[in-house]
């Protein structure tokens, strides 16, 4: 049998959107996640569900309205047009919009979780050392939540890659700009390309296993603790 | 002389917090009263931690809080110690000493690295890990850490009380030596009268959120109205007093209270060192004659009747307090009372029947 011959680009384009996108999500998914665990406001309960909404939703349904929002006549694609001369629809910058969406809840979670663990005590400590909080965020919270941060970024790379409905409504299916692995398998399969189709998928398949193992692995060992 | 001020009112639905402190701003106070009293609320309060509704906090001329100002924690010159050492688990002992230290002004920095390390013996652990440390040495870090940051005030928040009996004594050295050689005040939480003895100058006693008394160790101990707060069976005595000499014929240690002499049995400490003894109101007993020769109690003091217990028709015993240069409470029969018929005033002899060392170990240098 041949050797199918794979297209590289959807994978390099995949593997720039999840990075480009994890990176967009930490820095804002941190202060979110530290929001959640210090507030006492009655808007957190809206904001965790404003966060989660996307694990419930369809796809295309969050595809649907990103694609209104991100296109010419759109809240956020028309300044961004009237700015740059383009709407953000069917474009890389709004496959990043809509992954960072998307895979919010995926990486808000497993920080707020971490924050929520590290308790009060380590911020009132460092603070009564003289650290501002800021300070004490960077030298002992971060440092302290470094397992929910590598599960953070694990899951919300993993989750990326793997979005299919977000990314087919928003991005389309143009080669070099926004078809990513998802969208060229099922292009193989359209066209019973189903060697291609196959080798895509089982990498797919066993990158995500791995980065599951990872995540479980990185969780089962218990969180450091010193009293 | 530096003061401690402090006025503060808490109310919370299920407690309320109400007190004025006015101490001195040297040496171990210790608060002192049972859980839900009040006494951590007090400390993160004076700490910054808490923001009383109303209150005023002053210390050594500087004020912290009064209305319109609250200085935040991290500016307070405050170290906090509490049950849990608290060290923070990703630093090295070093780096975790070292933390506080970073971030105090240069000019404001009193201790270094090296002299705190060398008085709380952690220079063979600088290099290791919190988790390889043991329960008492990673509470000397905690020490450590929060006295380089030179602070105004020490706050220790039951600082012993997850450590067992051994790693108490070893630690309550230290704290004491903490307090001789850099004079940096303490204010310290505790349940243990035992921890109060070996420790405390000052003590404020907390009840449902009210000081209920304050005083020196001295005046607590022979005070009727701490017998709830401090128990019956410590009640009695507290004396300063200082070694005279050593009777080796008959294996015994001659003391100075005052003036008076104590005996004891036979301790290692040397000559001309500070010791506090502490004796039950219930071994001590009083007499009006001069002592008879022929008697087996070593330990007659002379004092002055200075005022009798109510006496409790029901009961069977009077509280009596003395000033026997310091003062002593004893608690003796109604029947001696009436067969003695004391006046304030009077002169007396106090037979102590048991005097229980403290083990006061400031002479650990």
């Amino acid at each position: 049998m041949d050797f199918p011959l794979i297209d590289a680009e959807p994978i390099w384009l995949s593997l720039q959107l999840a990075g480009v996108t994890v990176v967009i999500l930490l820095a804002l998914g941190t202060p979110i996640a530290w929001w959640l665990t210090q507030t006492r406001s009655r808007f957190r309960v809206v904001v965790e569900a404003l966060v989660a909404l996307p694990l419930v939703l369809p796809p295309t349904v969050l595809g649907f309205y990103l694609l209104i929002l991100l296109g010419s006549h759109g809240w956020v694609g028309g300044p961004v047009q009237a700015l740059t001369g383009s709407a953000l629809s069917f474009s890389f910058t709004g496959l990043v919009f809509a992954s960072t969406l998307y895979s919010l809840p995926f990486v808000v979670q497993p920080l707020h979780s971490a924050f929520e663990s590290i308790g009060k005590t380590p911020m009132e400590t460092a603070q009564s050392l003289g650290a501002s909080r800021l300070d004490a965020f960077f030298s002992v919270i971060t440092p302290l939540a470094r397992r929910g941060y590598l599960t953070a970024m694990v899951l919300g790379f993993a989750h990326t890659l793997g979005e299919f409905g977000v990314v087919l409504m928003v991005g389309g299916n143009i080669p070099g700009k926004t078809k990513v692995i998802s969208i060229e398998i099922y292009d193989r399969v359209e066209v019973l390309e189903y060697a291609q189709a196959h080798i895509l998928s089982i990498g797919l398949l066993i990158f995500s296993f791995l980065v599951l193992v990872m995540v479980y692995s990185i969780n089962r060992r218990l969180p450091m603790q010193v009293t | 002389m530096d003061l401690l001020e402090a006025k503060f009112k808490v109310n919370y639905p299920e407690f309320n917090l109400d007190v004025e402190l006015n101490l001195p701003a040297r040496g171990v106070t210790v608060v002192f009263g049972p859980s839900g009293s009040g006494k951590t609320t007090l400390l993160r309060c004076l700490s910054g931690l808490e923001k009383a509704p109303s209150g005023y906090m002053k210390i050594a001329g500087q004020v912290w809080q009064d209305e319109g100002i609250f200085i935040p924690i991290q500016e307070r010159k405050i170290g906090l110690v509490f049950q849990e050492s608290r060290l923070f688990p990703h630093l090295s002992i070093q780096d975790n000493l070292l933390y506080g230290y970073q971030r105090t002004h240069p000019a404001e920095r009193n201790l270094q690295l090296g002299e705190v390390a060398q008085v709380l013996n952690l220079e063979a652990l600088l290099k290791r890990r919190p988790e390889k440390l043991s329960g008492g040495e990673r509470q000397r870090v905690a020490i450590g850490r929060a006295l380089l940051t030179s602070p105004k005030l020490l706050i220790m928040d039951e600082p012993l009380a997850s450590l067992d009996r051994q790693l108490k004594a070893e630690i309550i050295p230290f704290i004491k030596r903490i307090e001789n050689k850099f004079k940096t005040p303490i204010v310290y939480v505790t349940h243990s009268v035992n921890e109060v003895l070996q420790l405390v100058d000052t003590m404020v006693i907390l009840k449902s959120g009210k000081v209920e008394n304050i005083g020196s160790v001295e005046e607590v101990f022979s005070d009727v109205q701490s017998r709830d707060a401090v128990g019956d069976e410590q009640l009695g005595a507290v004396l300063e007093t200082l070694v005279l000499e050593h009777d080796e014929e008959f294996g015994l240690t001659r003391l100075d209270f005052m003036g008076q002499v104590l005996h004891v049995p036979r301790q290692n400490i040397p000559v001309g060192q500070s010791l506090r003894v502490h004796i039950h109101s219930r071994d001590v007993s009083l007499s009006i004659a001069s002592p008879a020769e022929a008697t087996s109690v070593l330990n007659i003091l002379r004092a002055k009747v200075e005022k009798v217990g109510v006496i409790d028709l029901k009961g069977y015993s009077v509280d009596i307090e003395l000033d026997a240069g310091g003062p002593i409470l004893a608690t003796i029969t109604r029947k001696s009372l009436a067969t003695l018929n004391l006046q304030p005033g009077q002169p007396i002899y106090v037979h102590i029947k048991a005097i229980k060392m403290v083990h006061h170990s400031a002479s650990g240098e």
